[in-house]
């Protein structure tokens, strides 16, 4: 998995590129949040148009990431997400938790 | 899988790198079998599920140990057993994570996905050691699986 950032107003746009899986994606979201949050950034925006797989486990680090972000103070939302992930958001009910956008401009007014 | 009851069989170390090569078998089984993108998706889902688990609470990522995967397609019933040579679990035991209190847990979710991608999941446990997961999909019913989409 690959994350790339920038900063835009208060808020820090992550976007996320390739599996997030068991033992490979899941550790790096889990760093890349990390870092995020103890370098003080409490707005986050994770931009997953282009995760290509999530598992169990990418799933369960996306719900670590909201927690860890929002125990900081901080609020994490999500942009684009792919049909697949949508669909499994659904299954798991985890969308009655991400607050989820498909366009930046509507999203970054939304902190 | 052109030939009724042909088993397909793979055995792997137990790490997870090695975890989609038998997700890819599973999908490639299935789009042979006429299954569409979305469905082998799903089916290769769980498998991953499966594997993964078998890898890392069955086997508890002991390398030394194998994960040991199988594909059977009896008309249109493709039938998935994934056993590993690990110490066993007690079903009953794992919670839902559709509860109110687990919905914020970060794991305990891929038996669910199992049990929401394939018809039926079911473990066996042997005296020995060892646990055997075997999950059937009929694959005629379609791809659909059911969602609490609005």
């Amino acid at each position: 998995m690959k994350a790339t950032s920038r900063t835009v107003g208060n808020t820090d746009i992550i976007k996320l590129d390739g599996k997030i899986t068991i033992g490979a994606g899941d550790q790096q979201l889990r760093e890349v949040i990390g870092n995020a949050v103890n370098e003080g950034k409490t707005n986050i925006l994770l931009d997953l148009s282009g995760v290509t797989t999530i598992d169990s486990s990418g799933i369960g680090e996306l719900v670590g990431s909201y927690t860890t972000v929002t125990n900081r103070g901080g609020k994490l939302k999500l942009l684009h997400l792919p049909a697949k992930l949508n669909e499994l958001l659904h299954v798991t009910q985890l969308i009655t938790v991400f607050e989820v956008y498909e366009n930046e401009q509507e999203a970054l007014g939304s902190f | 899988m052109e030939r009724d009851g042909e088993r397909i069989e793979i055995t792997i170390s137990s790490r997870f790198e090695n975890i989609e090569l038998v997700q890819v078998i599973a999908e490639h089984l299935c789009e042979n079998a006429g299954v569409d993108e979305d469905g082998s998706h799903w089916i290769g889902m769980a498998v991953r599920e499966a594997v993964a688990n078998a890898i890392k609470h069955g086997n508890k990522l002991d390398t030394a140990k194998k994960v040991h995967a199988s594909f059977v397609l009896r008309g249109s019933e493709l039938e998935i057993t994934v056993a590993d040579q690990g110490e066993g679990f007690d079903p009953a035991k794992v919670s839902d994570p559709l509860n109110p209190q687990n919905l914020m847990k970060t794991s305990g979710r891929g038996i669910f996905y199992m049990k929401t991608f394939m018809d039926a999941v079911h473990y066996s446990f042997h005296p020995g050691g060892g646990t055997s997961l075997v999950m059937t999909k009929n694959l005629a019913k379609g791809s659909g699986f059911a969602t609490t989409k609005a």
